[in-house]
């Protein structure tokens, strides 16, 4: 084996290493660990470029850790898919602590650098296993870490905040490890592209079981990507979460998501007789509520950290309506909403503490506060944020709602999802030009200036998101037919199971 | 009563116990509730493998039948995780207690000052 040909465990083992060097150097070195963190987040995102590249062409990559042929031992997989998410991580993340160490964020804790690489590495880990119950310890990983950071800074709302978010996913947890003793019990194995196969050969009395097993993994997933009605612990967590931590776990919604894509048609597809696609006819009139509810939620915020909050419910939602059409061309316009959606979210969090930095009192609160000084950048940038969540032109969020619009034309009953993606997209720009000209337009004389920042350097990380955004805007061909390929090569699980299973004695 | 019965029937105590004590308001029944589920998951996943009696785990040669290894393992992972959400959720009930002075879960019952009553009491509802 070449080196070359580890480059699967590196988005894991980068941050494994990186972080306990930060732990260490973090309390008498912060420049260093700052520099730790900077260093595994860009070589993150080389490795994520790199993994892009060599599977872009349609090879999967299987990578058998410590040897083990692939139904026994544990599997990483690189495919389109996985590597996009990689590749969406890694930008993520730079911005993400670009933003932290800018506004000394990371500073307002312990073990701000630890926890946000291992955070990395459950984020990273979750997008390349190809095992389901080491899904559920990446899971594990990555809730952990985020616990840690959710609670980052302290003070009483984030606490109490904290405690719902945290029982919420033990709950969550439990029901998962439950979906899978079913399922270890009904097909003998936990390598998702062998329980594929395996679950055609399920007994006829042992159907239902299956359903459930289908339906709990598929409740548990949902409960991540915070679909409406298990969205109740998202916009009180993401909103008291220190702003930088929260655009980062603007990923953690696409998470659940990213499981449903990967594990629905893989395990649970055509073969899976009463399970095939089982969660599916669930997941789309929850999508529908789902973006109803979170572009209502942002209708009648107040501040700006809960509508972002809900713009990621919302967005989450409309997501999932392209995903619940299970088509290449649905799922592939969801993909790209996906990537669009998740910077979309992290910028307006970035924006959102911006502008909390310069009101003084006021915070990020959708009232006439101060005239603060800078409003005008500030205020441009708000706007494309809100341009691109909502999916105004000429951002990509108009592109992708575009494309999920057009694939939807395809299916049974378009007019619901074309009713409800066009309705919250109303709803949403007027919500955000409410909060928009309360924050920046009216201006309450009898309130003193706050003083000036003393520096601009924190707009830098909300620039770089929405600088992401035009890319993908301006390249939207690209980006979509990568999206595309990366759809068809999810809902063809023959061939990840050929590239999986090719060692061994099956 | 069979093996299984007693099994599944402990299973399921574990779990409306759980749930019952998980919907409470304070945080320490809840947190012996999910302590509760925690147990009965446990139980769960181990059953997985089927329940045999008397047979080894590992290869022998005088043996014919086996039991199922894999659960065990899944378990011992299970339980290693679930030992350490459990410690971390005790603290943080804890220390939520102290900051707040309330052990609700919801925390509705603590009056909120004026600085953090938007991240506080609401948000929840759409």
């Amino acid at each position: 084996m070449s080196l070359a040909d580890h480059l699967p465990i590196l988005p894991v083992a980068i941050p494994a290493l990186a972080a306990p060097f930060a732990l260490l150097l973090m309390r008498r070195r912060r420049a260093l660990a700052v520099g730790i963190g900077f260093a595994a987040a860009l070589a993150q995102l080389a490795v994520a470029l790199l993994l892009m590249a060599r599977v872009s062409g349609g090879t999967i990559l299987a990578y058998a850790l410590g040897d083990w042929p692939a139904p026994f031992g544990i599997v990483l997989v690189a495919d389109r898919l996985a590597a996009l998410m990689l590749v969406l991580t890694a930008v993520l993340a730079l911005i993400v602590l670009l933003h932290a160490v800018v506004t000394r964020a990371d500073g307002k804790g312990w073990h701000f650098h630890p926890l946000f690489q291992f955070q990395l590495m459950g984020l990273n880990g979750a997008f390349l296993t190809g095992d389901l119950f080491n899904l559920f310890v990446f899971f594990e990983v990555l809730l952990i870490a985020s616990y840690g950071l959710m609670l980052h800074g302290q003070g009483p709302a984030r606490l109490k905040a904290g405690v719902q978010y945290v029982v919420v996913n033990l709950v969550g947890s439990a029901l998962f490890l439950i979906a899978l003793g079913m399922l270890y019990a009904l097909t003998g194995t936990l390598n998702m592209a062998d329980m594929g196969l395996r679950v055609r050969e399920v007994a006829p009395a042992d159907q239902g079981l299956l359903r459930i097993a289908a339906l709990l993994l598929g409740s548990v997933f949902a409960l991540k990507a915070a679909v409406v009605p298990l969205h109740l612990w998202l916009p009180r967590t993401y909103a008291a979460a220190t702003p930088a931590v929260a655009a980062l776990f603007a990923i953690m919604t696409k998470v659940g998501v990213y499981s449903l894509i990967r594990v629905v048609p893989q395990v649970f597809g055509e073969g899976a007789g009463a399970a095939a696609f089982a969660p599916a006819p669930w997941l789309w009139p929850a999508a529908l509520v789902s973006a109803c509810v979170g572009f209502a939620g942002v209708f009648v915020a107040r501040s700006l950290s809960e509508q972002a909050a809900y713009a990621i419910v919302g967005s989450t939602g409309t997501l999932l309506i392209a995903v619940a059409g299970w088509s290449g061309a649905s799922l592939g316009a969801g993909l790209y909403y996906l990537v669009h959606s998740t910077l979309a979210g992290a910028a307006l969090f970035l924006v959102a503490d911006v502008v909390a930095r310069r009101r003084g009192s006021f915070g990020d609160t959708a009232s006439p506060g101060p005239a603060f000084g800078g409003r005008g950048t500030v205020a441009l940038m708000f706007m494309a944020a809100a341009i691109a969540t909502t999916g105004l032109p000429p951002l990509s969020g108009f592109i992708g709602k575009l494309l999920i619009l057009q694939s939807a034309a395809a299916l049974p009953n378009w007019g619901w999802a074309w009713g409800v993606i066009l309705g919250t997209t109303f709803i949403g720009v007027i919500g955000f030009a409410r909060t928009g000209s309360a924050v920046f337009w009216k201006t309450n004389e009898a309130c003193e200036t706050p003083p000036a920042p003393e520096t601009r350097r924190d707009l830098l990380a909300p620039a770089l998101a929405l600088a992401c955004l035009a890319a993908l805007s301006a390249g939207a061909g690209l980006a979509s037919a990568y999206a595309d390929a990366a759809a068809a090569q999810v809902l063809a699980p023959a061939q990840s199971a050929a590239a999986v299973l090719t060692e061994g004695p099956r | 009563m069979s093996y299984e019965f007693l099994v599944a029937s402990a299973i399921g105590v574990l779990v409306a116990g759980g749930i019952y004590l998980a919907l409470r308001a304070r945080t320490f029944q809840v947190v012996l509730g999910l302590t509760l589920i925690s147990y009965a998951v446990n139980l769960f996943l181990f059953a997985s493998g089927r329940l045999v009696l008397n047979r080894p785990p590992i290869w022998d040669k005088s043996v014919a039948e086996y039991t199922d290894p894999l659960p065990q393992a899944l378990v011992l992972t299970a339980i290693v995780i679930t030992f350490g959400m459990t410690a971390f959720v005790v603290i943080l009930a804890l220390r939520s207690f102290l900051e707040t002075g309330s052990d609700h879960v919801d925390g509705d019952t603590v009056p909120c000052d004026a600085q953090d009553g938007l991240a506080d009491g609401e948000g929840a509802e759409p």
